[in-house]
């Protein structure tokens, strides 16, 4: 699914970021990406959401070489994955229901079939209740589900997680891990960085640890 | 993802829940996506409708931008319509007479009509008309207060004239000119003189008045664009957030930027109505002292008010002002910004 090469990215400030990275992520694996701050978690994220672009070495997705995607087709490109931050991006002033469609009105789908894919969506986050709040009136656990919502209501192949768990507490993050591990299991291939150790280590996936923006550690799947 | 344009495809390929990826092609020829054309009808109205309720959200301030762009525009749009009505009374002025031969005083009546036929038939002369001292004298009676001093005159002071109308537009001045110079021959002749000296006079200091109208113009038009383009770069900083949860979630460059073109779209048309009404309320507060200048004049010449056409010119520049300085604006600010 995934394929680094010998990927490298450093900053226009000159912050190396990545450094030689390689690895793959088979189709429908669930990893972890763990590593103090700084190590370059964030960035490898950015570089697989073609937010920031590797300046040396290739990235293959599914056999496409995104260092060859050009800027026209970045959007397009993101409607097939799913991307989730520690802040979960929710727009104030619409609610749930419209946040969690913005993806699908984008792409242009018939009305219709957004309300059903939006309530498709916000019941398998619990949150189906909730459709006419808006995010204001949310507790952090649940803004951070509808991002999730948002994030899956395309059924996008690759959902990318930096810091989901973040501002929450121990019992809504492995609440929230619990999640990603649904979605995975429906066929994503899910991609969650986290420095939540004790958390990464209970769920038992392949755990990918960066230092400094090497590859330290490419883990070897738990189920295996 | 072999496609290039990474266009909607079955997802899930590798799912568990086989059901789910069976029927999915099935629903997406039946209609999943809106097609291209009422997509993008829906996405120009929706991206119209939220520009509208994002400047009714704060009043003030876009009433304020509207009052600012009508005001740049008004000048201008006004300053023209008078221009082109001047032009018109110039062009009337013009085909009246244009040269007038003055008779000594005293020439029989058969001696100027014979004057007159040989005239004529002179070349570039398109018409010539004799007027007695009699009908010079009721003329000058029906013009404004003359009329006490010329009814304490003994007898009638004014010579004959034949007023004659060249035919302007094929004869250069030097023709004119040599045209006056061969009637100023002509026995009987007192005085030839070219009425239309002052009127062309006045047509190149209208031509100068027009250039520096233009000149404003195009001054006070880059001000509305760079308004408008200032009033939307403000509104994408507001809005910076937004628009990166946007590119996030997969909008084209396009998909962000339209709404902010509708904004300038709107600002430069609601700017030129407000234009329009400035420049009709003005032109409406001059008709009166116009009409009684025109009178002074003997002229007909009344101020109208904008025509339909220079409404629809107004309308369409505004707008495309607007859209200009908008462009301008989200452009920068677009590429500029990488999401997240």
């Amino acid at each position: 699914m995934i394929s680094f090469q010998n990927v490298s990215k450093r900053y226009n400030n000159g912050h190396q970021a990545l450094n030689q990275v390689s690895f793959e992520l088979d189709e429908s694996e669930m990893v972890f990406l763990t590593g103090h701050s700084g190590a370059g978690k964030s960035t490898l994220l950015k570089l697989l959401a073609m937010i920031e672009r590797c300046h040396q070495g290739k990235i293959y997705l599914k056999g496409k070489d995104l260092t060859r995607v050009n800027n026209r087709q970045i959007p397009f490109y993101r409607r097939h994955i799913g991307i989730i931050f520690q802040d979960p991006h929710l727009l104030s002033d619409r609610n749930v229901f419209d946040n969690v469609a913005l993806p699908l009105v984008i792409a242009g789908l018939r009305h219709q079939e957004v309300a059903r894919r939006v309530r498709a969506s916000l019941d398998k986050v619990g949150l189906l209740n909730k459709e006419r709040s808006y995010p204001q009136a949310l507790s952090s656990g649940e803004k951070q589900r509808v991002g999730i919502a948002r994030a899956v209501v395309n059924k996008p192949a690759l959902i990318l997680a930096d810091e989901p768990t973040g501002n929450l507490d121990p019992e809504l993050s492995e609440e929230i891990m619990q999640l990603f591990e649904q979605f995975n299991s429906l066929g994503a291939t899910v991609l969650v960085a986290s420095h939540d150790l004790a958390l990464v280590g209970r769920m038992k996936h392949r755990i990918l640890t960066l230092h400094q923006g090497r590859l330290v550690s490419a883990g070897v799947a738990a189920h295996e | 993802m072999s496609d290039p344009r990474y266009t909607p495809q079955a997802q899930y390929q590798t799912t568990k829940t086989s059901t789910s990826s069976q029927s999915q092609p099935q629903r997406r020829s039946s209609g999943l996506y809106y097609s291209p054309m009422v997509l993008y009808f829906i996405r120009h109205l929706q991206a119209c409708v939220s520009s509208l309720g994002r400047m009714s959200l704060t009043p003030i301030a876009t009433l304020l931008t509207i009052a600012v762009i009508g005001v740049s525009m008004a000048l201008p749009a006004g300053l023209l319509i008078l221009l082109k009505d001047a032009q018109g009374l110039l062009l009337t002025w013009q085909s009246s007479t244009d040269i007038s031969v003055f008779l000594k005083v005293g020439t029989p009546e058969a001696e100027a009509e014979s004057l007159l036929s040989q005239i004529k038939l002179m070349p570039m002369v398109r018409q010539a008309t004799y007027i007695s001292p009699e009908e010079g004298l009721q003329q000058f009676e029906k013009t404004a207060d003359f009329n006490n001093i010329l009814s304490a005159l003994p007898s009638n002071p004014l010579p004959p004239v034949i007023e004659i109308e060249p035919m302007f537009h094929q004869t250069s001045n030097l023709e004119l000119s040599q045209l006056i110079e061969s009637i100023k021959q002509l026995p009987n002749v007192d005085v030839a003189q070219f009425d239309t000296q002052w009127v062309q006079r006045l047509y190149a200091i209208v031509t100068l008045v027009r250039r520096s109208i233009w000149a404003l113009s195009s001054l006070l038009a880059l001000g509305v664009m760079l308004v408008i383009g200032n009033t939307i770069r403000l509104l994408t900083q507001n809005r910076q957030y937004e628009i990166e949860v946007l590119k996030l979630v997969g909008a084209s460059n396009a998909f962000v930027r339209r709404p902010f073109l509708y904004s300038g779209l709107l600002y430069g048309m609601f700017g030129a109505i407000t234009a329009w009404f400035f420049v009709d309320v003005i032109l409406l507060w001059l008709r009166h002292p116009m009409a009684v200048l025109a009178e002074l004049y003997q002229s007909d010449f009344a101020i109208t008010g904008m025509p339909l056409s220079s409404v629809l010119l107004l309308l369409l520049l505004g707008g495309a002002l607007g859209i200009s300085g908008a462009y301008l604006a989200v452009n920068r600010h677009i590429n500029a910004m990488k999401a997240a």
